[in-house]
């Protein structure tokens, strides 16, 4: 993992231990201690990752996603000192892929960095026509879902929303993305379709659907694929 | 087929009747022709029979007259002890409101509801006892004989030369739920009072006699039949009306008829009572005021008054005009109001009378209108002197200044002459009468036309200082002189009270634009108090005070002095009645003041405590109707003020809570990055290899204790969130087992020592609920059951359907709860050893607590049968919203 990696982060202790943690992965860090900097860095080393803290000093976190997501499609993982939900949310629409909620330890840094990290070489292949995740293979040509080989048969809101998920693998998709993705922008706020569609998702194609390892909730934010 | 639809107005009405009814108590009248034909023992008998079905009736007041079948009846019924007032030297035994009031039973029984009640008592009649009874949700019986309605009283009295005074308004029995009429055929009733079934003694005679002749009964018995009838007639008209069965809708007819100055506007009102009733129209009743009305006298005030008054309390809608012609306005009047029909007086009145003086029939025959005219024929009452009138104060004062003025006038023609002709100095006396009239008004100005055109004569005409005249011509011009004069002189008189009027009637205006300005200024409720106060004061010549309720409903003067005339008991009366009361009307006319509601559109807002100083009549409609405005204006501005204050405080309070919030957030946020970075540099440390295992230990215990510490901040903060009860619930259809893995996916470290089990029931449906709470409290559960049971126990967390409710458990089989009821768990800051070594404060059970609550479900924990702990919360399942538009699973 040699990816070069942005950090806006206006707490010099975080910064410290995330870029000493990054550097032993291999990573080149650059830092930045206010948005201001952080955009102006963003434009000039090309960072292939952005870790990004919401309670900056000078800007708010969302306008710097707004700004950042305008020209670029790096992945950005999100800081949060706050454990409201509605933050995260409103990050996450606004363009961000995942979310740290502090205090967070180096090993969660560093799986969410891997993940962003390995999704962003994927994409960079292209769209892939196969996608598989534990025993279940999907063949986007064919419209086919397998498991184990056999064949599995999904309703076609089930199909849109699991193709939904697949391709924002690895990031964290809030309710209002899939919904609009699997049924369109006027079902938004009827999330109850949503949880309804996931657990029959989850039957068909997760081994222990109480306690899933792919489909995974992200409580009051959305749904995550972890392939 | 649009005449079909049931006329929403009217339905908007029996709605809102119904509503209000449904609160009140229902009224049953026993309705009778007259007295004897058994109303009473009807409504004994039916009141024995609903005790012995368990309702809980009383009887609160019951006239027996001596009658022993009825009192036989009376027995064994609850009776309401009678209040003992002492009236002129006697104890009189009067029915006690307030203690029925206070007893509040089911039904209470109340004879004679046309009674007046003895002088000091809370209302005048015993309806307005009866409509408080009712207002109270307390059901009434009572009787009632048709001579005592107020619309049919005259009709009655015409009939048996018999006046009653104890009336009851027409609205009381309109509005009543049921009313049983109690018949007894007129021969039946006659033997009943020969055989002294009726009246003891002497009175029997003398109303078999008078009363109880057999013309009398019969027309009673027909009134009262009729009168049940139209009832009968009006309920099937509702219940048309309710089901569209009328294929037609009349609009409703209104009705108006005007209140003149003159004796029998009662009978008026009462006979344009009938005709509204008869056909279901809304009436008005309209008094016209008009400039020559000034000088009206004190008697003819008092009768319109009496009319206007009787008109409200039969159910008319009341209002005064004011104009110079008054058969003009009420045709404006009655066109703006949709009305049809017009009702007049007419008296007998003389042939010189008529030719001096239109009536108003004349006036509106000369006006182009489509309206219907009803003349009713009103009595004249030659033979009954009329009380001596307090005329108004004669002006001598004038005729003294008229006579001083032709003398000068005299004196000062006497000099023209000199220079001038006969014709000319003519002008000079007209000139003369004008300013007299202009000055001193009608009398004065006369009395300067007949001296002018004598001394004009006397002195002026030859033979002079004789008031014989030769030529024949000056005759002549003494007629036109006087002629003149008299008619300018009365046109100059009537200008200047025109003036004088139309300056009083602006300096109202004045006055009330004043009150409206300062009202629309004052931003507190103290403001707008003084300000009332100072202008009502003005305004009326009256002292004044304005009471305010406060937090208990009860009303205070709202100001320090003055307000020592007020009675506070009649205030509270008014303003939880609504009504006016105290001087002048018929409740609590004992009271020295006035005390009016200030009604507001949305409530009364309190009440408005009035002491007229001398020579105030309350009850002059242009007084009056100024009252009503000012009042409306006060109150309305108290109320306007009222929401303004409740906008602040909820700006207030808006403001801390934002204060609150963003201290909250500050705070959890200035904790968690230091801990982060606490945590991350331990992460760091322990992953540099090479260090000797104790080192390597301190530094995971250092990350561990900087996760507790965060947890036990996490706790604090909610806790303080959830305290001041300001947790939002964001609910939403959620899956519980959702929640359920990502909570143990949160606890996937601690859980690693410990087996976890989940059961959840196949196909539990969706269930509201906040899924970041409920998340809380599960992960709460599990980290309690990891804390306080030993390494490699097991932990089950199970899910299912109760009823109505989902039930979630969290079991562990290790040691258990202590000893001691489970219920002091879930209290703050409280552990289940308070001695243990474990980490944390003891906020974790009452958080859960707190949020299962804010869901409307319940927690509890328990020692299960086979060891260990139990913990289980429920959550109510609601309907879950209908998933149309989800496909069918082909």
């Amino acid at each position: 993992m040699s990816s070069r990696v942005l950090i806006i982060e206006d707490d010099p202790v975080i910064r410290r231990f995330v870029r000493s943690s990054l550097e032993t992965e291999g990573c080149e860090v650059f830092e930045a201690d206010c948005a201001g900097r952080g955009l102006i860095e963003a434009g000039t080393r090309q960072p292939e990752l952005l870790i990004l803290d919401l309670g900056l000093p000078d800007r708010d976190g969302l306008e710097v996603i707004r700004d950042v997501r305008s020209w670029s499609r790096i992945p950005i993982i999100v800081l949060s000192a706050r454990t409201q939900e509605s933050e995260k949310v409103a990050a996450l629409d606004a363009g961000a892929d995942d979310y740290l909620v502090k205090p967070f330890g180096v090993p969660e840094l560093l799986a969410r960095v891997r993940a962003q990290v390995r999704r962003q070489a994927s994409m960079a292949v292209g769209e892939q026509a196969v996608f598989g995740f534990g025993d279940v293979t999907v063949d986007m040509i064919r419209r086919r879902v397998t498991r184990a080989g056999e064949e599995v048969h999904l309703t076609p809101i089930e199909y849109r929303l699991l193709t939904a998920l697949i391709r924002g693998h690895g990031r964290v998709l809030t309710h209002r993305q899939l919904m609009t993705d699997a049924w369109g922008p006027g079902y938004a706020e009827r999330t109850h379709y949503l949880r309804i569609y996931m657990k029959q998702l989850r039957e068909k194609l997760e081994q222990s659907p109480a306690q899933p390892a792919h489909l995974l909730t992200e409580t009051g934010v959305g749904y995550r694929l972890l392939s | 087929m649009t005449d079909q639809r049931p006329d929403p107005d009217r339905l908007l009405a029996a709605l809102e009747r119904e509503s209000e009814q449904a609160a009140r108590g229902r009224l049953k009248i026993f309705f009778g022709a007259c007295a004897g034909v058994g109303k009473t023992y009807a409504m004994l008998g039916a009141a024995r029979q609903r005790l012995a079905e368990g309702a809980d009736v009383l009887i609160g007041v019951v006239e027996t007259h001596g009658r022993s079948e009825t009192a036989a009846l009376l027995e064994g019924l609850p009776l309401l002890p009678r209040r003992e007032v002492a009236y002129r030297g006697r104890m009189l035994a009067e029915f006690d409101l307030d203690a029925a009031l206070a007893r509040k039973p089911a039904l209470i029984v109340v004879d004679e509801l046309a009674h007046t009640n003895i002088e000091g008592s809370r209302h005048r009649k015993r309806w307005q006892d009866v409509e408080e009874l009712l207002a109270a949700g307390i059901d009434v019986w009572t009787a009632l004989n048709v001579q005592h309605l107020e619309s049919l009283n005259d009709v009655v009295g015409s009939i048996t030369g018999i006046r009653v005074h104890e009336t009851v308004p027409d609205q009381i029995y309109e509005r009543a739920d049921e009313v049983s009429l109690i018949d007894l055929p007129p021969e039946e009733l006659q033997s009943r009072l020969k055989a002294g079934k009726v009246y003891l003694g002497d009175a029997a005679e003398w109303a078999a006699d008078n009363f109880f002749r057999t013309g009398n009964l019969i027309a009673l018995r027909e009134l009262a039949l009729r009168r049940t009838a139209d009832r009968v007639d009006a309920q099937m008209r509702e219940y048309r009306a309710d089901r569209a069965i009328d294929r037609v809708w009349q609009t409703r007819d209104r009705l108006i008829v005007c209140i003149g100055p003159g004796e029998g506007g009662e009978t008026l009102v009462r006979n344009a009572a009938r005709m509204a009733n008869h056909t279901q129209a809304e009436w008005i009743a309209v008094s016209v005021e008009t400039p020559d009305m000034a000088g009206e006298s004190e008697s003819h005030r008092g009768r319109r008054r009496n009319a206007l008054t009787l008109a409200a309390s039969l159910g008319a809608e009341v209002c005064s005009l004011s104009a110079v012609n008054p058969a003009d306005a009420l045709v404006r009047f009655a066109i703006n109001r949709n009305a049809g029909k017009l009702v007049l007086g007419r008296a007998r009145r003389g042939a010189w009378q008529r030719l001096l003086h239109p009536s108003l029939l004349d006036r509106l025959a000369l006006i182009e209108h489509e309206l219907e005219i009803v003349v009713v024929g009103l009595p004249h009452h030659e033979n009954r002197k009329e009380a001596p009138e307090r005329r108004l104060p004669v002006n001598w004062r004038g005729y003294v200044w008229a006579i001083a003025i032709c003398a000068a006038t005299t004196a000062f023609a006497a000099l023209l002459l000199s220079v001038f002709d006969l014709a000319n100095v003519v002008m000079v006396f007209l000139l003369a009468v004008v300013g007299v009239a202009l000055r001193f008004g009608r009398g004065p100005g006369a009395l300067a036309a007949c001296l002018s055109v004598a001394s004009f004569d006397f002195f002026f005409v030859p033979p002079r200082l004789t008031f014989t005249v030769n030529d024949t011509q000056y005759v002549f011009t003494f007629v036109l002189m006087l002629v003149v004069a008299l008619v300018i002189g009365q046109l100059a008189a009537k200008l200047k009270f025109e003036a004088v009027t139309a300056a009083e009637r602006e300096h109202r205006s004045a006055q009330l634009a004043e009150l409206s300005r300062a009202l629309s200024a004052a931003l507190s409720t103290e403001q707008i108090v003084d300000v009332a106060l100072q202008n009502l004061a003005g305004i009326f010549q009256a002292r004044v005070s304005i009471l305010l309720p406060d937090a208990d409903a009860k009303v205070r003067p709202a100001h320090a002095p003055d307000g020592d005339f007020v009675d506070l008991a009649v205030a509270q009366w008014v303003f939880e009645h609504e009504q006016a009361a105290g001087r002048g009307t018929a409740t609590l006319p004992a009271a020295k003041a006035r005390y009016l509601p200030l009604r507001a559109p949305m409530r009364v807002r309190g009440v408005l405590g009035l002491l007229p100083g001398h020579g105030l009549v309350l009850d002059e409609p242009a007084i009056t109707r100024q009252l009503e405005t000012c009042i409306s204006q006060i109150a309305q501005a108290l109320e306007r003020v009222h929401y303004v204050e409740v906008a602040q405080e909820a700006l207030v309070s808006m403001e801390s809570e934002r204060l609150r919030n963003s201290l909250l957030a500050a705070v959890s946020h200035d904790l968690r990055t230091p801990l982060t970075g606490l945590v991350g540099m331990a992460d760091t440390l322990a992953a540099r290899p090479s260090r000797p295992p104790e080192e390597q230990e301190m530094i995971l215990g250092m990350r561990d204790t900087a996760h507790r510490l965060t947890a036990q901040v996490s706790n604090l903060l909610d806790m303080a969130r959830l305290q001041t009860g300001r947790i939002e619930v964001k609910r939403d259809w959620c899956a519980i087992e959702e929640v359920i893995e990502t909570a143990s996916r949160q606890l996937s470290v601690q859980l690693a020592s410990h087996a976890l089990e989940t059961r959840i029931e196949p196909d539990l449906p969706l269930c509201e609920f906040d899924p970041v709470l409920i998340e809380r409290v599960l992960v709460n559960l599990l980290d309690n059951a990891i804390k306080y049971t030993p390494a490699s126990s097991r932990i089950r967390i199970s899910a299912e359907q109760q009823g109505r409710m989902l039930q979630v458990s969290v079991d562990d089989d290790g040691p258990g709860l202590p000893t001691g009821p489970t219920e002091r768990l879930f209290a703050k800051f409280e552990r289940g050893d308070a001695e243990s070594a474990q980490p944390g404060v003891g906020l974790g059970l009452a958080i859960c607590r707190a949020i299962v609550s804010a869901h409307g479900g319940q927690i509890e924990a328990h020692n299960r049968a086979n060891g260990g702990a139990g913990f289980r919360f429920s959550l109510p399942l609601g309907e879950p919203p209908e998933s149309t538009n989800l496909e069918k699973d082909a």
